[in-house]
């Protein structure tokens, strides 16, 4: 008796405390004015690992640096380079150096002044073969690096290199704290000190890393005023946490965006924004296979692939068809070459030119061999794995016997893609904002860790690849890089099958969000809570 | 006495020394290398840059070689220097995990002997029936839940539905603007549901371990001379049976160690609670080896000493043990 009385007691306490939080629909719609101050929470799945952003090489490390320090460059909206510490930069008559006049007012987060001093530390600390970096490699080919004054650095290259203007955007680092000193013991390490829009506040392992709003950026104070990072290793808990309003903003699966977040009180309270991620998914072939040898196998293959109903029934139309290794919203992007619809009669009609016949059992032979291949997809990529399994349909209805064998990333990488034994993967490249494709399709990057694993291999390709390299003028660069991506289109190495979009959910109090081609984060500075719609009391500003 | 804790201490050695050659081989054996498997496949990243870095972690050298210079310096009782980019010292990093990690466990040990010895007791004293059953269904099921799944589930529930308990973490956004009493109401509320799913799988075990030892001791004679004295059957139970009954049931404390370990890698990521399960396994997901030996390493020594325990407080109580 007295225990149900307790039930009931607890099951009417339920009720009265999962109702009552109401609020208008229209709460939010206001864009209201910008005001300084509110938090804006995020999560992260792994911890950042170190905020020396050249030591590192995870994601959360460097999202976290980035509003920390800045570089000498950085892309705006539409991924066109702009000065960041850099007033303005002048480019030699040869192309072979670059003149980098800094801003004057930019001080570090303790007060002391920036001056070229710090990038010559920077460059220096780079190249140091003491350091154990990932991103030395545009810094070596530098000649020569010189300070002219306090607010001018020079850098001279041996011959003309496209990427090297934005290698600069790398971020500076404090040398008056840092010189002399053994940079993978510094402090800085879990307490750094940037010019950046954001001054590090609090870390705690495993849990949380807090930043608050820099009052004396060069670029103007940001209007939010304290950022958190909430460190939650399970997906399923962070999209849990924003449901919960517990995070104000989240990357979402396309299930999550179209299914999941279905509901009044999740449109109430997030917007949804998206934009072409830089990643394409691709199936890759090894080209010393006898089959994948011939072009007209791997054209086949293209048309015997339905990419539109990968992108519509896998990513639930949350994605593009690609055509070549660029996103269409790039400018090195041509969307004018050549593209494999779904065609069954021209996969077979090619492939009985290739020499291959249909036996007894329906598959294709050549010479007594059977037409069957196994593709690699890495564990825990669901999307890849569905994708292999669509092809897998497609293809065996045109007499292909694919087989799929799913493997954990680093034995993949390791023991299959390094040793060249593989037939087919499905993997994923992502695109550098910086449109150098060299070290993934030049003939000469086929060694032991390199990243032409396929075997690509064309002479014209390779010509265009070095020339779009050592062409700093965009126009010609394009026209080396439009041609490039012709060839890729009729020699299909690979079958490009898509680019997805990234859907992000950020709290709809957060205005002044305008994705591009940049993605989201490059206006950050500028998001902003109306007064009247603040959740966070942030302790005012900061007093550096 | 002293003699069998002294070959207890000393058979301690070569096992410990055992555990850490087993798991140095089988980590090193994985593929994937520390430092550079984020940036597996990264175009920026040279051949060159990678040899560089290897040799900066001093993967060049022959795996024996390693473990010996691994070994030397564990000997010494220092576990080295992170691989991961922050090079923090190993040491550091356990420490300032470890607390949550035991305080959690502790509390879930603590909630198991509470509720597993009593249902113990009932499903002893009322053999088959139909509370007993319901009760051996209800462990057995909280044992064989997926961990994962149920505090998914209760974390829908508890935080979203009824919006009554937080998701995940252990401490609020706003903790360090709080006052003391609602910083311990604040942390409190955070590992309600983290310490009752570790224990919930755990009750299975202690009541099973009960109810059987207790069943056992019900069937000796002296008990049925207590009966036959008229002495009532609560008090037969509780002061003639219980008490023999409880000495099996104190062997399970050391022996769980183990279980709370690796039972802390799961629900530490899935409530995203910043304690050692978490670090092992983002250190196994980075192949962070000085890390992971550590955390290795201690959880072994932790686990050997649990079960010494168990077998001297064993002994303690149990005269047959000690003699024979």
């Amino acid at each position: 008796m007295y225990l149900r009385k307790m039930l009931i007691c607890v099951i009417v306490l339920f009720f009265c405390l999962s109702c009552g939080k109401k609020k208008d629909t229209a709460f939010y719609d206001d864009p209201g004015t910008p005001s300084y101050g509110d938090t804006i929470i995020t999560a992260s799945i792994g911890e950042p690992s170190n905020l020396i952003p050249m030591l590192s090489s995870d994601s959360p490390s460097h999202e976290v640096a980035s509003y920390i320090y800045n570089g000498l460059v950085k892309y705006d909206r539409n991924l066109n380079v702009i000065g960041d510490l850099a007033e303005s930069w002048e480019i030699s008559k040869d192309n072979l150096s670059f003149t980098f006049h800094l801003k004057r007012n930019v001080t570090w987060h303790d007060g002391t002044p920036f001056t070229a001093h710090d990038v010559m530390y920077t460059y220096k600390v780079t190249i140091d073969p003491k350091t154990p970096t990932a991103y030395s490699g545009d810094f070596l080919l530098v000649k020569k690096a010189e300070v002219l004054d306090d607010f001018t650095f020079k850098v001279t290259y041996e011959k003309p290199f496209a990427p090297a203007l934005m290698s600069w955007g790398i971020a500076v680092l404090p040398r008056h704290l840092l010189e002399g000193k053994d940079i993978t013991a510094s402090p800085l390490r879990r307490a750094p000190i940037g010019t950046g829009p954001f001054i590090f506040k609090e870390w705690t392992g495993g849990d949380r890393l807090i930043l608050m709003a820099n009052p004396r950026y060069f670029e103007g104070r940001p209007y939010i005023s304290r950022y958190m990072m909430r460190i939650i290793p399970d997906s399923a808990t962070t999209f849990l946490e924003l449901k919960q309003n517990g995070i104000d903003m989240a990357g979402l699966t396309p299930m999550q965006t179209l299914r999941q977040t279905d509901f009044p009180k999740f449109k109430r309270e997030f917007n949804k924004f998206k934009y072409l991620s830089f990643t394409y998914v691709y199936l890759g072939y090894n080209l010393r296979h006898q089959f994948f040898k011939d072009k007209r196998v791997r054209q086949a293959i293209s048309y015997g692939i339905n990419k539109q109903e990968i992108i519509d029934g896998i990513l639930l139309g949350e994605g593009v068809e690609a055509t070549g290794p660029f996103k269409p919203d790039m400018w090195a992007y041509n969307g004018n070459v050549k593209k494999y619809a779904y065609d069954k009669e021209k996969a077979l009609a090619l492939l009985a030119e290739a020499g291959f016949r249909k036996g007894t059992d329906g598959i294709l032979y050549k010479n007594g061999t059977p037409f069957e291949f196994t593709v690699l997809v890495n564990q825990g990529n669901d999307v890849r794995i569905k994708c292999a399994e669509l092809i897998q349909r497609r293809l065996s209805e045109i007499g292909i016997r694919v087989k799929i064998r799913v493997i954990e990333w680093a034995a993949l990488i390791n023991e299959f893609i390094d040793k060249r034994n593989f037939e087919a993967v499905m993997l994923g490249w992502s695109i550098s904002q910086d449109p150098d494709p060299f070290d993934i399709w030049h003939s000469s990057k086929q060694g032991k860790k390199e990243l032409n694993f396929i075997g690509f291999e064309n002479k014209e390709a390779d010509d265009l690849l070095v020339k779009a390299r050592h062409t700093l003028d965009r126009a010609e660069r394009k026209g080396y890089l439009f041609r490039f991506q012709e060839i890729v289109a009729e020699e299909q190495p690979l079958t490009f099958l898509f680019v997805p979009y990234a859907n992000i959910a950020i709290q709809k109090r957060f205005k002044g969000i305008d994705p591009g081609p940049a993605g989201l984060m490059y206006n950050f500075i500028k998001w902003y809570v109306p007064e009247n719609q603040r959740r966070y009391k942030a302790n005012a500003a900061l007093s550096p | 006495m002293p003699h069998y804790l002294l070959k207890r201490l000393l058979f301690m050695i070569p096992m410990l020394f055992g555990i850490t050659l087993i798991s140095f081989v089988v980590i090193h054996l994985t593929p994937g290398e520390p430092g550079v498997l984020e940036a597996e496949m990264n175009p920026k990243v040279t051949k060159e840059v990678r040899e560089r870095i290897r040799a900066y972690y001093g993967l060049d050298k022959p795996l024996h070689v390693q473990y010996y210079l691994w070994l030397k310096r564990v000997v010494k009782l220092d576990f080295g220097t992170s691989f991961a980019p922050d090079r923090r010292p190993v040491i550091d990093k356990i420490k300032e995990r470890l607390p949550i990690t035991i305080t959690i466990n502790l509390f879930s040990m603590v909630l198991i002997f509470i509720i597993g010895i009593p249902i113990g007791i009932y499903c002893a004293r009322y053999k088959d029936s139909l509370a007993d059953k319901f009760l051996t269904a209800f462990v057995f099921a909280g044992y064989a839940a997926p961990t994962f799944w149920l505090a998914l589930l209760l974390m829908m529930f508890f935080g979203v539905y009824l919006e009554m308990l937080p998701i995940s973490g252990i401490k609020s956004f706003d903790f360090t603007d709080l006052n003391p009493f609602e910083k311990v109401w604040d942390i409190t509320k955070h590992l309600i549901l983290p310490v009752s799913i570790s224990a919930f799988g755990g009750l299975a075990g202690v009541s099973r371990y009960m109810k059987n030892s207790l069943l056992e001791v019900l069937r000796q004679e002296y008990i049925t001379t207590a009966r036959a004295k008229g002495i009532p059957e609560s008090i037969i139970l509780r002061k003639h049976a219980l008490r023999n009954a409880l000495l099996p049931v104190i062997t399970i404390l050391g022996l769980s160690v183990p279980g709370l370990i690796g039972g802390s890698v799961i629900f530490e990521s899935i409530f995203s609670i910043p304690g050692m399960g978490q670090l092992f396994y983002m250190s196994v997901m980075a192949r962070d080896y000085p890390t992971i030996m550590g955390i290795l390493v201690i959880g072994a020594f932790l686990t050997l000493l649990g079960n010494l325990l168990a077998d001297i407080m064993y002994a303690f109580a149990d005269p047959r043990i000690r003699i024979g």
